[in-house]
């Protein structure tokens, strides 16, 4: 799966469970079984509609949710069920932007205390370079510290916002951001340059776990692409092979789903296949149908 | 018969003073025909559709006139405009999901809602289970509660009850937004079929996607500021705009097949303007890249080929 | 997370119209290079200055507080002393009058209120560091704490808080005010707890809690520096009617004589003038001042609570 290099986050067949009902009688299972890693400077798509499981991975890869099931490796080490010391010292490596920018930040407060909030990492760093670093990482996003520190959070837009939260990641110097949704809630004219920005940062080594429901904005920018249906790994791999040949069922459904500016929509959508996969309690198996290329058995079994 | 929209201003009440939502707008839509309106947050146009069917009681109808089917809509009057709401206009509202009271079952809503217009529930019932069989829906979801359906059910299900009159007008406001994929190409058809059938004979499409919009619209609006800037069959805005706002705009939108290491997008830089005191002359024109000393005077909405408007001097020109 | 359905994905529309329909109709970014305002906090003063509900309710309670701490200076009475003459109407030596056994109703006016208002300050200050604390741990941890500390808060909820009083009071033979204060607090904090914790709730899924968290905040740090500030006015507002809930309970049991018998408050001035039969006999200046400074105090407070919930609430403002 990867060339050279070190892996930087592995999922190993991590799994969600909820205890739903009253006191908790039922068992809802959010994420069965997944497994997939991103290498230092990839930025690797999870997509799935609502139900998908992706943001409660995205959550579990942050520590805001408990792992049921499976392990989640950092840099070689566990990070599945940290605590305390050790997990705020993973939030020096790992940080995550939300979907509602106006969400993010506590509306009584001015927005740059989500910087200052982060200030406690750096014990030692007195307040001229505090500011020297507060205006580097604002350059970094594209934002002109003058017109975005002392606001509070209504006076600023959502795309300024989400910069916002993206320049509190680097001023931690994180080796990998989780972006969840970041930019569903964004205008048109305003996501493209949010989205672009990530393109950089990739470009300067950062890792990035771009979560959406959103087949275009997944193909535009990222190296590979793990495609989620209930809570289930269907197809993963590079992306170029997953959107150029889509071999699972659900895959080629979500594709001809989209709705493209220049083509009209194909003729039916293999509704019927989707519906036709076999549910399991067992968690999917992965075959490799070409190198970096990865389906679920279910799906292909059915093709066959 | 059809709709003819003749300098609608809208403007909401707010503690600062107007909200000049909806400035001039001036449009026609064919009979059968289904048009996008399409534009950003804050362009207007959710406030350009409730206005047709005086759905917020914080508008404030300045001037304009609406014609339908050669008949005028009294949108500057909430009580006169009920006789049409549900019957010549209708509207399929956002979150469609909520608009079904929870405590009541599905078939009692439909019942109250026939009932208010006059309308017997008795003899519209058989018509009734006919067109939820046809989306897909069995008749016992009238004996259900919101809450036992599924999200694409009940939003299947306040689409059909929106048109149950056979409606010459049918607003669909953000209907896809919140939707998966997969169900927002099944409610996107859907649409086009309830005008093929002649459940509605012309609709409006209100969405910031104009993706969808070239799926299943006729034409495009696209709004912006609170004015019109291009309205133009759906090929035409997508393939061939002439605004440099929509250009702009169907230039920022990523798709399928189109990657960051080979094809670098571009926004638009900056914001709207603020429609409590809207600058003067094209609303546009601090982002516009073509902007030139003409801006400053408001360019008109004016037809440059047929079944195509432009508000911009340089495209006009 | 919570789950939603199947087919709705959950992606609501661009921030901004959101944001906008809140702020209704209120200005855009200032243009660059104008220094920003901090609106919040002065605009709250200037609309609780201009809101005649909250200036009306402060007025009358500050000045019962003030009544209160230099009235008793204002007497060389002792209020339970027996050596004034007998059912004497107001005059410029006993100004509120005599009882029917010769005691001064200004002084035992004063000290009473001032017995109100300690009732009130540390009952009523009890229940609300109960309730918030219950209400804060309920909302944010869920899970089985929230269960439990439900049961807990209904139970007491449902007991029927004056039966309850009456018992531990007849019983316990209560002797100061303090002790009757801590009894109401400890029995009146379940309707705060039940609010804090709905509030609580709803905040807790915003995320900037979230942020919070992945900046190092520990659950109570979250509490005290996250969630309790943006509750701030929602707090203060349960306080003022956790204080004047408080005076009434008080104000009621010494009624009914179950207070404590060696002092004297407004309550049970009015319960000595009804025994004493004042009605009847036409003292209305024994039972007619306790009974509007009750009146006057509380309704201060709740007056002043209306005002506050609309300046701190805009919908509710009068456009």
């Amino acid at each position: 799966m990867l060339e050279g290099g070190r892996l930087m986050l592995s999922l190993d067949g991590v799994s969600k469970v909820y205890k739903v009902g009253t006191f908790g009688g039922k068992r809802l299972r959010a994420v069965h079984g997944v497994s997939f890693d991103v290498a230092p400077g990839e930025v690797v798509s999870l997509i799935g509609e609502s139900g998908s499981g992706k943001s409660t991975i995205g959550r579990m890869v942050l520590g805001l949710s408990r792992v049921t099931e499976g392990t989640i490796t950092f840099d070689g080490q566990d990070v599945s069920r940290l605590e305390k010391r050790r997990l705020r010292a993973y939030y020096g490596d790992v940080q995550g932007v939300f979907q509602d920018p106006f969400s993010s930040y506590n509306p009584i407060f001015k927005a740059d205390r989500v910087l200052t909030l982060v200030k406690g990492f750096f014990p030692g760093v007195g307040r001229r370079e505090w500011d020297d670093k507060v205006e580097a990482a604002l350059h970094a996003v594209r934002l002109d510290p003058g017109a975005c520190l002392g606001k509070y959070p209504h006076q600023l837009s959502g795309g300024q916002l989400q910069r916002l939260l993206v320049a509190r990641a680097l001023l931690l110097d994180i080796k990998l951001l989780v972006a969840d949704e970041i930019i569903s809630m964004l205008d048109a004219s305003t996501r493209i340059d949010v989205l672009n920005l990530l393109g950089d940062l990739k470009a300067r080594g950062l890792g990035v776990l771009f979560i959406t429901h959103d087949l275009s904005l997944g193909n535009y920018i990222s190296d590979r692409t793990v495609i989620l249906r209930r809570g289930e790994i269907v197809e993963a791999g590079a992306t170029t092979k997953v959107f150029g040949n889509p071999l699972h069922p659900y895959t080629r459904m979500l594709v001809s789903s989209v709705p493209q500016l220049h083509t009209k929509w194909d003729s039916a959508a293999p509704k019927a296949a989707v519906a036709a996969l076999p549910e399991s309690d067992a968690a999917a198996r992965l075959v490799e149908v070409e190198p970096d290329h990865l389906v679920a058995a279910a799906g292909i079994e059915e093709r066959a | 018969m059809s709709l003819r929209v003749d300098d609608l201003t809208v403007y909401y009440r707010s503690l600062r003073g107007d909200v000049k939502a909806v400035d001039g707008a001036t449009f026609a839509i064919r009979d059968g025909e289904i048009m996008g309106l399409a534009g950003e947050s804050g362009c207007g146009k959710s406030s350009l559709g409730k206005s047709l069917i005086r759905m917020d009681a914080r508008m404030k109808h300045m001037r304009g006139r609406v014609e339908l089917d050669g008949e005028e809509l009294p949108i500057a009057d909430d009580a006169k405009m009920n006789a049409f709401r549900f019957r010549k206009v209708s509207i399929v509202p956002q979150y469609s999901m909520s608009a079904l009271t929870p405590t009541r079952k599905v078939g009692t809503v439909a019942r109250e809602l026939l009932e208010s217009r006059g309308e017997g529930f008795g003899e519209v019932q058989p018509e009734l289970v006919r067109r939820l069989e046809l989306v897909g829906l069995s008749a016992d979801v009238l004996d259900r509660y919101p809450i036992e359906l599924s999200g694409g059910m009940k939003q299947r299900t306040v689409m059909v009850l929106s048109t149950l009159l056979d409606p010459s007008l049918l607003i669909a406001d953000e209907i896809t937004s919140a939707l998966d994929v997969s169900s927002q190409r099944a409610v996107g058809e859907l649409l086009v079929e309830f005008r093929d059938r002649g459940f509605v004979k012309s609709m409006i499409v209100i969405t910031h996607d104009l993706a969808i919009l070239y799926q299943i619209a006729d034409t495009i609006l696209v709004m912006y500021a609170g004015k019109l800037a291009e309205k133009a069959p759906a090929e035409t805005i997508v393939g061939a705009p002439r605004h440099p706002y929509t250009q702009l705009l169907i230039s920022s939108l990523p798709e399928v097949g189109v990657r960051f290491e080979e094809t670098r997008l571009a926004g638009i830089p900056g914001k709207p303007p603020s429609l409590l005191s809207p600058p003067t002359g094209c609303r546009f024109r601090d982002r516009c890249p073509l902007a030139f000393a003409k801006c400053e005077e408001e360019p008109p909405f004016v037809e440059v080929e047929p079944g195509h408007e432009v508000a911009c001097w340089k495209a006009a020109a | 997370m919570p789950l939603t359905e199947p087919t709705q994905s959950g992606v609501a529309l661009p921030a901004e119209a959101v944001a906008d329909a809140a702020r209704s109709g209120a200005q855009m970014a200032p243009a660059p290079g104008v220094p920003a305002a901090p609106r919040l906090h002065s605009e709250l003063f200037y609309f609780a200055f201009r809101n005649w509900k909250f200036v009306l309710g402060s007025v009358v309670v500050l000045a019962c507080v003030a009544i209160a701490i230099v009235g008793p200076w204002l007497t060389d009475h002792p209020p339970l002393a027996f050596d004034g003459p007998t059912d004497q109407p107001p005059s410029s030596e006993y100004w509120f009058g005599t009882t029917s056994y010769g005691q001064d109703v200004y002084s035992q006016f004063v000290h009473g209120l001032r017995a109100a208002l300690l009732v009130g300050g540390l009952g009523g200050g009890i229940a609300w560091v109960l309730g918030v604390g219950v209400g804060f741990t309920a909302g944010y941890r869920g899970g089985w704490i929230d269960d439990v500390l439900n049961m807990l808060t209904n139970v007491v909820l449902v007991i029927p808080t004056l039966a309850i009083l009456i018992i531990v009071a007849a019983y316990l033979q209560v002797q100061s005010y303090t002790t009757e204060a801590v009894i109401i607090g400890l029995t009146s904090w379940p309707w705060a707890a039940r609010a804090v914790r709905s509030q609580t709730f709803s905040l807790k899924t915003r995320e900037f809690v979230e942020v919070a968290r992945l900046s190092g905040r520990s659950t109570r740090q979250v509490i005290a520096t996250e969630l309790a500030p943006n509750m701030s006015s929602y707090l203060l507002m349960t306080f003022i009617l956790l204080f004047g809930g408080a005076i009434l309970i008080g104000a009621s049991l010494d009624f009914l004589g179950l207070g404590p018998s060696e002092s004297i408050s407004l309550g049970l001035m009015m319960n000595n003038a009804f025994l004493a039969s004042a009605l009847l006999l036409g003292s209305w200046w024994w039972f007619l001042p306790p009974g509007l400074g009750i009146v006057a105090i509380v309704g201060g407070l709740y007056v002043m609570n209306v005002g506050l919930d609309e300046v701190f609430n805009p919908k509710l403002r009068e456009l």
